[in-house]
């Protein structure tokens, strides 16, 4: 579990040096360019790198047949989804940070003094993207091309998570004040606390034999 | 089968409300009058979501299979209204905005429905088991009807350069025949709906009862 769970994490980082190629290569040397792009691409990398990691939940579970021990497991089924989207919401904190680091580095690009507003509005994103992330992933496990099924079932939920996300961090890097986002700060955590509440209330219906 | 007849009569008399008694509006000229297919369309599309939801909650909570089959027939009419919706929108849209298409709040939030039930739609179909296709059609109608409001907020913060619906615009008035047209036709899109759903239903239901 362990082993396997780094091996994710290694992939996913050469996943995201790969991802800065292609956006260096799409978007050209422009820099002005980039800094306007820059929150939308972030948001990209974060999403793609998302789907890749989240969509890979329960692939354990699955390749070793010990998804009937899930169903199996005693007690409350929800703490099952916690404990995954705990996993999760760390996984993918871990490759944004990476991320992060390496857009600073190789597009030279200051985060610095954005840096704790950003983190907010990374955090309270990636819980969002995280919680349906787990939810899906246990919906599509057991599917067949659920390769195929899990992005295209994700990313039209997600729509009010990366509106919100990329539009708060296009503020926060122009230097804007947390409150000039705040509309889209509560939308966030409306949409976490919606999110959450439901995979919480609903997982139990996916472990049933 | 009576249900059929009535849509199909009443359809007719929303063409002719349309076409016939409805004035010309002044501004727009005849393309106005798509909005008597456009603005019933989305309505049902609405009802037709908030029925999956309704649906999915009773299966989950009962395990009724007739549930389901609501649930499943309800998403298909709503992928299927919204898509009228959009097409006609559409061919508004041409002639007015001079676009087929505009990255419009309106717009984009019902072309986000669109897509998310036409992913329920694809996670059925790729079910085979019944039982389960079911259970997890429930819980992505619950979690996809959530999402509507925060869809409707973020969208509509993220770009409004819109009109506010013809029909609530405060102070906006329309003659009495358009209103009486929009009704006719409000209705008969809403009989029509619950004729498919009556039709669609019964199929779902004979599918199980064959498989089985």
């Amino acid at each position: 579990m362990e082993r396997r769970s780094k091996e994710t994490l290694n992939a996913l980082a050469f996943f995201s040096l790969l991802l800065l190629f292609v956006f260096q290569f799409t978007l050209g040397p422009d820099r002005e360019r980039l800094a306007a792009a820059l929150p939308g691409i972030l948001w990209l990398g974060f999403v793609l790198a998302g789907l890749l990691g989240l969509g890979r939940t329960f692939v354990l579970e699955r390749e070793n047949d010990c998804w009937d021990a899930l169903l199996l497991a005693p007690g409350d089924k929800s703490a099952i989804y916690v404990g995954k989207l705990a996993g999760n919401v760390l996984l993918m904190l871990v490759v944004e940070t990476l991320l992060l680091v390496l857009f600073t580095f190789f597009f030279n690009v200051d985060l610095a003094g954005a840096l704790p507003a950003l983190a907010l509005v990374v955090a309270l994103g990636t819980l969002g993207l995280a919680a349906v992330g787990t939810l899906f992933a246990a919906m599509t496990a057991q599917v067949r091309a659920r390769e195929l099924l899990f992005p295209v079932l994700l990313l039209p939920v997600q729509v009010p998570v990366l509106l919100a996300t990329v539009k708060a961090t296009e503020a926060v890097l122009l230097g804007e004040p947390l409150s000039a986002v705040a509309h889209w700060l509560k939308l966030l955590v409306a949409a976490d606390v919606v999110y959450v509440a439901a995979g919480v209330l609903t997982f139990d219906f996916l472990l049933e034999s | 089968m009576a249900l059929g007849w009535l849509a199909a009569v009443g359809l007719g008399a929303g063409l002719l409300m349309a076409f016939g008694v409805a004035p010309r509006e002044a501004t727009q000229g005849n393309v106005q009058r798509i909005m008597y297919l456009h603005v019933p369309s989305v309505w049902v599309a609405y009802v037709a979501f908030a029925v999956v939801l309704v649906a999915s909650i009773v299966y989950l909570a009962r395990r009724a299979e007739r549930a389901d089959h609501v649930a499943h027939a309800s998403a298909e009419l709503g992928v299927l209204f919204t898509g009228l919706t959009i097409a006609t929108g559409s061919i508004w849209g041409k002639p007015t905005w001079g676009a087929w298409w505009t990255w419009d709040a309106r717009l984009t939030s019902v072309s986000i429905l669109f897509v998310m039930y036409l992913g329920y739609l694809l996670l059925r179909g790729m079910i085979d088991e019944g039982d389960r296709a079911a259970r997890y059609a429930a819980v992505l109608g619950v979690v996809a009807a959530l999402n509507i409001p925060l869809v409707h907020f973020s969208v509509y913060w993220w770009r409004t350069l819109h009109q506010p619906p013809s029909l609530m615009r405060p102070g906006g008035s329309m003659p009495g025949m358009i209103v009486a047209a929009l009704l006719v036709n409000f209705a008969a899109f809403s009989l029509l709906y619950l004729y498919f759903l009556a039709k669609r239903v019964r199929l779902l239901r004979l599918e199980a009862e064959a498989a089985a």
